[in-house]
């Protein structure tokens, strides 16, 4: 059975809007379709969900990427090698690769991993299998990229597995100490009826000893190690209190034990880690997503050039392998990997992620070029002049570098608070044993005793889980409305920014450019738009948005960098139609513009200009409205950014800026004691980006400021940057009640404590009280 | 009150066992694709 389309004028593979009555927006798909159908996994189309936002599936042709250099073999002869997979959109595609590899008769296994986007291949036979597997893939219309078998061994979570591990044996310990615990205060408390025999209560304190003790020592070992770092270091954390609280209350419960005494704490200390082992465990997730995204970017970035050698025979090589003087040979659709100067071919270059400009610039023999442009013409043989580190690109690379290492020393909430907390905590316990043993005369175990308790109820657990919680409920929410926050930090330093810095081109404007009104015929556009269908330029694409659904021309050639031809109609450039400057026309010339020739009518010009992103007036308004100062500083000419800046009513602008400049500018305004959000989505912005004190980027933005972005955020509207700021003022307040709770608590308990009235069960109640109430109060932060 | 030794031999026993059931999910990698293993089920029944 054939799915149809959901409408006339979606492609019925991609999903993607195409001409009026086509099935597929392009050859690509339709094969995708047929493979699909013919492998009878029509079932896809049926129950796939396609996500407007993320990179639909379409067919880019195959990258022919080196593999070989990534698989791993294995004793057994099977080669195993992993990919990032670009283009999931949700679970049908993870069905639909994982079919297509099931019947493949090498593969042993091919699975898809969606939370960390990574596709794991395992297959017998020849190593060179991996090209034809991969291809079958890709025809579908996603992209893969070898993950370097080194770096992935190194990546993977092992502190996210120990915690976890740590978590459950504190959790199976905690439970079956308390489960005793009762029976222990139930016999207590009935003591002077039925009572419990001292050797009854004997043996269950040894039980619970024998249960907590060798769990302490083992779901411990995060909070030891990291003390113990710290006080190596000559500073103290949150761990030291803990670690100091742990052991001594252990030590002393285990001495109680011995001497048949009446009071022991195990269960307090084991539910102590239980309690804090969430927290980290909410933590390390947070902060674990933000680095899946990283990681992802990266490797997706990763691409191999081709090489003329002087025999005039061709080479794939890594990036990072082209040396100075190389002959470099770049197709149409290929990243430039090195800056050189051009010695063969002419084609338009898609800059914008060097220079931000959004109109492709025209490349000649002699012409310079950097490494991080698109060729978007024919192939351009390039001698490269710079190459790896010494790149536009790497010197960007380099700011960032610099700018992120400053940026680290950003303390969180929870540590400057826990600078505070951790000396006052020692205080008060070593105050309390010294009063009750000199002052009181109490002897040295009951003072010993009553010190430990006062550790227990000032231990922070609930205080550990204030921030963590609140962070893991406010980035799901914030993620399920479109806005990807990438560092673990990002939530408070995004509620503490006074002052929002705007690029122009891609940030406050559309990414793509817009068709200008003008006087030709709805009839003209239509039918430069049935031409314009057939290529992907920004302008041809941008005329076909503005003209809707339309039948695509039939035999259209394309001439890379000048225009589309079908028969004598042409459409393109100037020069491309052959019309003369007129000298009416030349008045409006400037600007990006596609001429449209037809036999027998006037010559017409479509003139394109950007466009403010429909709400960013709106936007910029909210966000002065919360206080915040809004800025523009772009690269662009004084002309353009004055019009938008005037369009979106933003008074301070700064025009003409290189990234240096740029990030200069942000760092002036930072030497002015400003928060600065910056919001970019240029490699000239990544410098400032990462200069700025937290950043944001438009999911349309180049990789490399997506790497380097605090916050990441999809879809066409600018609405995003305010509702991360107002998600991220709520979530600090919530962080901040959350804090005053615990440590209001811990006011509560501590006078409790010094006196010596602080029984097991009070001290096992307080400290669950406290910690359920935090986690309750912190789901206040899923109302955005 | 010797029934208290079987009984905490037994609930140690049940919780221990729990305890290893979880350490060996995690060693397989069961909580490695948490969100893929969601979508799964809606696919996995008519596999051929």
């Amino acid at each position: 059975m054939i799915a149809a389309p959901a409408t006339l004028s979606d492609c019925a593979h991609c999903g993607r809007a195409t001409a009026a009555g086509r099935r597929f927006c392009c050859p690509g798909c339709a094969v995708a379709f047929e493979t699909i159908e013919a492998m009878g996994l029509g079932r896809y189309y049926r129950q796939r969900l396609l996500d407007p936002s993320a990179r639909p599936p379409r067919p880019e042709g195959e990258s022919g990427l080196d593999l070989q250099r990534n698989i791993v073999t294995a004793a057994d002869g099977t080669h195993t090698l992993s990919m990032a997979v670009d283009g999931l959109q949700c679970g049908a595609c993870v069905w639909l690769i994982e079919s297509v590899l099931a019947r493949e008769p090498h593969v042993v296994a091919g699975r898809v991993n969606m939370t960390s986007r990574q596709l794991r291949l395992s297959w017998t036979g020849p190593t060179t299998e991996a090209s034809r597997l991969v291809g079958a893939i890709e025809r579908l219309g996603y992209r893969l990229v070898p993950f370097d078998a080194q770096a992935l061994t190194a990546a993977q979570d092992t502190t996210g597995r120990t915690l976890l591990r740590a978590l459950a044996v504190a959790g199976f310990a905690s439970g079956n100490v308390m489960l005793i615990s009762i029976g222990l205060w139930a016999g207590e408390a009935a003591g002077w009826l039925t009572g419990m025999g001292p050797a009854t209560r004997d043996l269950l304190h040894w039980v619970s000893a024998l249960i907590a003790l060798p769990a302490i020592a083992y779901a411990g070992r995060p909070f030891f190690r990291s003390a113990f770092a710290a006080l190596r270091n000559r500073r103290t954390n949150m761990d030291v209190p803990i670690s100091v609280g742990v052991v001594l209350v252990s030590v002393m419960s285990l001495s109680e034990t011995i001497a048949h005494a009446q009071h022991t704490y195990f269960d307090s200390a084991i539910a102590l880690l239980f309690f804090l082992l969430i927290g980290r465990v909410l933590d390390h997730r947070a902060r674990g997503q933000a680095r899946a995204t990283a990681e992802q970017l990266l490797t997706l970035r990763a691409a191999d050039a081709t090489v003329l050698l002087p025999d005039g025979t061709t080479e794939r090589r890594p990036q990072q392998a082209i040396a100075t003087g190389d002959r470099v040979l770049v197709g149409m659709g290929e990243r430039i990997g090195a800056d050189g100067i051009v010695e063969r071919g002419t084609a338009p270059l898609d800059t914008s992620l060097v220079t931000g400009e959004s109109l492709p610039a025209t490349a000649a023999p002699g012409t310079a070029v950097f490494a991080g442009t698109l060729n978007l013409g024919e192939p351009l043989v390039v001698r490269a002049t710079a190459t790896g580190d010494t790149t536009l690109l790497a010197d960007c690379v380099r700011l960032i570098e610099a700018a992120e290492a400053r940026r680290s020393r950003f303390v969180v909430l929870a540590d400057r608070v826990a600078r505070l907390y951790a000396p006052a905590v020692h205080l008060a316990a070593s105050s309390t044993f010294l009063w009750w043993y000199f002052v009181a005369a109490a002897p040295l175990g009951s003072a010993l005793l009553t010190a430990c308790a006062v550790l227990i109820v000032t231990c922070p657990c609930a205080l550990a889980l204030a921030v963590p919680a609140v962070q893991v409920i406010a980035t799901s929410r914030l993620f399920r409305l479109g806005i990807l926050l990438k560092s673990g930090t990002a939530l408070e330093r995004l509620a503490d920014a006074d002052t929002v810095v705007f690029d122009k081109t891609g940030t406050l404007t559309e990414p793509t450019l817009a068709l200008v009104p003008g006087s030709y015929e709805p009839e003209t556009l239509r039918a430069a738009a049935a031409l314009a269908a057939h290529s992907r330029h920004p302008l041809a694409r941008s005329l076909l948005a503005a003209a809707g659904p339309v039948a695509a021309a039939e035999d259209v050639t394309e001439v890379p960098g000048q225009g589309l031809q079908a028969g004598d109609i042409r459409l393109g450039s100037r020069r491309f139609c052959a019309i003369a400057e007129h000298p009416s026309q030349s008045a409006q010339a400037g600007g990006p513009e596609l001429w449209f020739a037809r036999p027998g009518h006037p010559a017409t010009r479509f003139a394109f200009a950007e466009r403010p992103r429909s709400d960013a007036a709106a936007t910029v308004a909210r966000l002065r409205a919360m206080g915040l100062t809004v800025k523009l500083i772009s690269g662009d000419n004084a002309g353009a950014v004055a019009a938008i800046a005037q369009a979106v009513d933003i008074q301070d602008w700064q025009a003409g800026c290189s990234p240096v400049e740029k990030a200069a500018a942000i760092e002036a305004l930072a030497q002015q004691n400003r928060r600065v959000l910056m919001v970019g989505d240029g490699l000239n912005d990544s410098p400032s980006l990462a200069a700025a004190y937290v950043s944001a980027s438009p999911a349309s933005a180049a990789d490399i400021s997506q790497t380097v972005a605090d916050a990441v955020f999809q879809g066409v509207e600018l609405a995003p940057v305010a509702i991360a700021i107002h998600a991220a003022r709520q979530a600090r307040s919530v962080m901040r009640s959350n804090l005053a709770l615990s440590i209001g608590y811990n006011i509560l308990m501590v006078p409790l404590a010094v006196a010596g009235w602080v029984t097991p069960w009070l001290a096992a109640a307080a400290m669950s009280s406290s910690s359920l109430l935090v986690m309750v109060n912190s789901f206040r932060a899923r109302r955005i | 009150m010797t029934v208290i030794l079987y009984l905490l031999a037994a609930s140690l026993i049940l919780g221990g066992g729990g305890l290893a059931l979880f350490m060996w999910s995690l060693r397989s990698g069961q909580f490695e694709d948490l969100e893929g293993a969601a979508n799964r089920i809606l696919f996995d029944d008519e596999q051929d």
